[in-house]
């Protein structure tokens, strides 16, 4: 089987589609139009330039260029984790977090993989190397900005009884302890349930994609084993490191809860 | 040498502060809302950034790990906070003679805190401190919302557990007759500065 190629003229339809959305949610005041036509601008703009880049990337395969793209991807992942914070860190530390924690995560899973699981020769092979890292980023993404998101929020409402702990002498650690399990729970709890309904209820985007590209189903369904279970890895790996690093610049030295850090 | 010492210490909305308390003693606080009294006990308790230097007996403030500290300067904030569902969570401990002296049983302690009123909880809140023995005590008006029989006894309290274990005490209030029945002696806040209180 062939993959059959898409027309512009196919995808205006489904662009269509958004319009007729929009024109829905206008219609309706959900307020969300504006986003959703930005939103839907932005992934026909960058998947299109991803296209273009990964075409060259490919025909050159330089070990420059690659980590080049890696580390904007990286960059970008870190700001969609901050710009999903209600109340985020000040200064460097909202970006830091997120692409800190996304770095120790996704980029080590990713580079584990490909020298452990998939084996490729060379191991930054682009072909591999930016899909993989780009299902990882994505995907643990969402599971850490959650979960720093309900840490903020939490430490922000309950503000008074961390301090009634730190009153009566208990640590930092102790005293936001509990908010930190929560917290980290939170972010979890998205790619357990992705993992429970995989091929019962989703058929999940990477195996899709290779059975439309005609890979044999059950090589598709191995590679997204692979996937989903390296994602879950790196979603819990970064939402402890980001949640961790958030909890310890929610305080000072002095072991004081320091609020005035969020925004 | 005093018990309790404040050296040049600026907390927000203050003037630096110089004030000593010897043991048993209690000093007593007043000014107008928003003058920075809670602020200033917060400080002390090293809840709050703040500039200069206090120490109880030996300890240094800046040279004593902070929950060390804040275990020997217990605050008790006007409004109580509680972080588990039942009080017995929030407790190392207990102490019956203690707890019997606030009008409560070992019982109470299995009692949810959602269903304490405001006035149970300031209490308990009071005893979850003193169980810690701290050697300073940071009243943010403990009987703010106690009815006259358990203000008294709270008061009574207090005064005995300065007398039996040598400690010190700031006590924030806005009665005057119970600044003269609980302090020694008393400031005023005036545009920032402590003014004796006569």
């Amino acid at each position: 089987m062939n993959l059959i190629p898409l027309t512009p003229l196919d995808l205006s339809i489904a662009a269509l589609l958004v319009f007729g959305l929009a024109a829905l949610s206008w219609r309706m005041r959900l307020g969300v139009e504006r986003r959703l036509l930005v939103a839907a601008s932005r992934s026909v703009i960058q998947l299109t330039l991803l296209g273009l880049v990964l075409k060259t990337l490919f025909d050159q395969s330089n070990p420059f260029l690659i980590g080049a793209l890696s580390l904007f991807m990286l960059g970008m992942a870190g700001y969609e984790v901050m710009a999903r914070q209600e109340r985020r860190f000040s200064g460097f530390w909202g970006m830091g977090i997120g692409t800190l924690s996304m770095f120790i995560s996704s980029f080590s899973i990713t580079l584990l993989a490909l020298n452990l699981v998939v084996r490729v020769e060379p191991w930054y092979t682009p072909q591999y190397l930016i899909p993989m890292l780009g299902m990882l980023l994505g995907n643990t993404m969402s599971g850490m900005a959650i979960a720093l998101d309900n840490l903020t929020q939490s430490a922000w409402q309950q503000r008074g009884a961390i301090e009634a702990r730190l009153m009566l002498g208990h640590t930092w650690d102790q005293a936001i302890g509990d908010l930190r399990r929560r917290a980290l729970r939170s972010g979890l709890i998205p790619i357990i349930n992705s993992m429970a309904a995989a091929g019962v209820v989703s058929l999940p985007g990477m195996m899709t994609g290779q059975i439309l590209a005609g890979s044999p189903p059950l090589e598709a369904a191995k590679y997204q084993i692979m996937i989903l279970l390296l994602i879950a890895v790196g979603t819990g790996l970064g939402a402890i490191a980001a949640v961790s690093l958030g909890a310890f610049r929610l305080f000072d030295k002095r072991q004081r809860l320091r609020l005035d850090r969020l925004k | 040498m005093a018990y309790f010492q404040l050296i040049q210490f600026k907390s927000r909305g203050l003037e630096p502060i110089d004030l000593s308390i010897d043991a048993g003693q209690c000093v007593t606080l007043a000014g107008p809302s928003g003058c920075g009294k809670s602020l200033l006990l917060r400080a002390i308790a090293d809840l709050d950034p703040h500039e200069g230097e206090a120490c109880i007996e030996h300890c240094v403030q800046s040279q004593t790990p902070p929950p060390e500290w804040r275990r020997q300067a217990g605050l008790l904030s006007a409004e109580s906070h509680w972080w588990a569902d039942k009080i017995r969570d929030h407790l190392p401990h207990s102490n019956s003679d203690l707890l019997a002296a606030l009008g409560f049983s070992e019982e109470s302690l299995a009692w949810e805190v959602s269903r304490l009123s405001s006035g149970e909880r300031q209490r308990l809140a009071l005893f979850r401190m003193l169980i810690g023995k701290p050697k300073l005590l940071l009243l943010d008006e403990p009987t703010a919302n106690l009815d006259q029989v358990s203000a008294g006894r709270v008061e009574n309290l207090i005064k005995e557990y300065l007398k039996t274990s040598d400690s010190a005490a700031l006590w924030v209030s806005h009665d005057p007759k119970q600044r003269k029945r609980v302090g020694d002696r008393g400031f005023q806040i005036e545009s920032g500065r402590l003014v004796p209180e006569l």
